[in-house]
């Protein structure tokens, strides 16, 4: 069994922790201008949109081409169910259903 | 040993500390419900990216930062840099010095040391049930601490593992599993969108990581998105809930089942 991820975990840790641990133990040091809190707030929509749309968006060729397809439809759908229940299970399980759906009738690869 | 500090600041009496922590077991049951499926998901696309069972369990339980954990589990299939794996984590997780500042007026009552092994399983659910279990008792209660943080890595792990074990099983392409990651990224995001700012740093993200990513490869464009989306947001005047920048509203994120 490889083991090759498990440094990864202690990387991300590193760049996890200070951000939950400095402001409980350094008060007053979470006292950043508003821009850089706005700027923080922003962050993660925006990198987990960047993610959603570089994996559904792009096929994983070098280099890569605009992926046409059932899969960007799916994660329209899983974007329409999370929104009206805010919920992701059901979205996620939408946009799964709907792809095995289509390759099962043969309308999508 | 209760664990409950009743100072004059909370100045709550057993009985009503007693149906606070009810209150919190309640709802980190649901929480806890919802996890365990999600981590199933994310054994899925640690799978996909050729993790092996200990790398799975060593993040959901080290990293213990589901979005950034998907997150990296996309940049390791798309042969990313663990550089700018560290850089999309750090990102993800700024928000959790919000997180930490809101809770530490109530933690202040604890050893630096108790402090600090708190502090690494302050995630969005952690942070949402405990704040909500503190300003109901005006005090901080160590044992409803950790009822909230349990809530989530106990179900987060056990659900990874699962997820990992089940889906080696069976054929993801053919039943459609392989789009559940992007649809949790896209889902995960909006979760997080709570106004016009949040929409506009997401589409934001989008339109600069997709031209990029064309050009110079997907993990380039991710990095580019993530880095500049947030400027998109801050260039929108913000709307009613975003004018303050208290965090003592957790995040939508937190319903969503992610650490």
């Amino acid at each position: 069994m490889s083991f090759a991820l498990v440094p990864l975990a202690f990387v991300m840790w590193a760049v996890t922790y200070p951000a939950r641990a400095l402001p409980m133990l350094a008060p007053g040091i979470e006292r950043l201008p508003p821009r850089a809190v706005a700027y923080l707030r922003l962050a993660g929509p925006a990198a987990l949109a960047a993610l959603a749309a570089v994996n559904c968006l792009l096929t994983s060729d070098k280099p890569p081409h605009l992926l046409v397809g059932i899969e960007p439809l799916a994660v329209l759908l899983c974007i329409l169910v999370v929104a009206r229940t805010r919920l992701l299970l059901p979205g996620v399980t939408a946009a799964v259903v709907l792809v095995a759906v289509a390759r099962a009738m043969g309308v999508a690869a | 040993m209760s664990g409950a500090r009743i100072g004059a600041a909370g100045g709550v009496t057993p009985r009503e500390l007693a149906d606070s922590r009810q209150r919190l077991v309640r709802d980190a049951m649901a929480i806890s419900a919802y996890a365990l499926p999600v981590g199933l998901v994310y054994g899925l696309a640690a799978l996909q990216a050729h993790y092996s069972l200990v790398d799975v369990l060593a993040n959901s339980t080290i990293a213990l930062a589901g979005g950034a954990q998907f997150a990296a589990a996309g940049l390791v299939k798309d042969g990313a840099s663990w550089f700018a794996i560290a850089g999309v984590t750090l990102l993800v997780n700024a928000r959790h010095l919000l997180y930490s500042a809101a809770v530490a007026p109530y933690a202040g009552v604890k050893s630096r040391r108790e402090r600090a092994v708190m502090a690494h399983f302050l995630t969005d659910e952690t942070f949402a049930l405990a704040l909500a279990h503190f300003r109901r008792i005006g005090s901080f209660d160590r044992r409803g601490y950790w009822i909230a943080a349990m809530a989530i890595f106990i179900p987060w792990t056990i659900g990874s593992t699962l997820g990992y074990l089940a889906a080696g099983a069976v054929d993801t392409g053919k039943l459609g599993l392989d789009v559940a990651f992007p649809a949790a990224m896209a889902g995960l995001s909006l979760g997080m969108v709570s106004g016009r700012r949040d929409v506009a740093a997401a589409l934001g993200a989008v339109a600069v990581a997709v031209p990029i990513g064309l050009l110079a490869g997907a993990s380039v464009g991710l990095v580019s998105g993530a880095v500049l989306g947030p400027f998109f947001g801050l260039a929108v005047p913000p709307s009613g809930n975003e004018e303050s920048s208290a965090p003592e509203t957790p995040e939508p994120s937190a319903e969503a089942g992610l650490p």
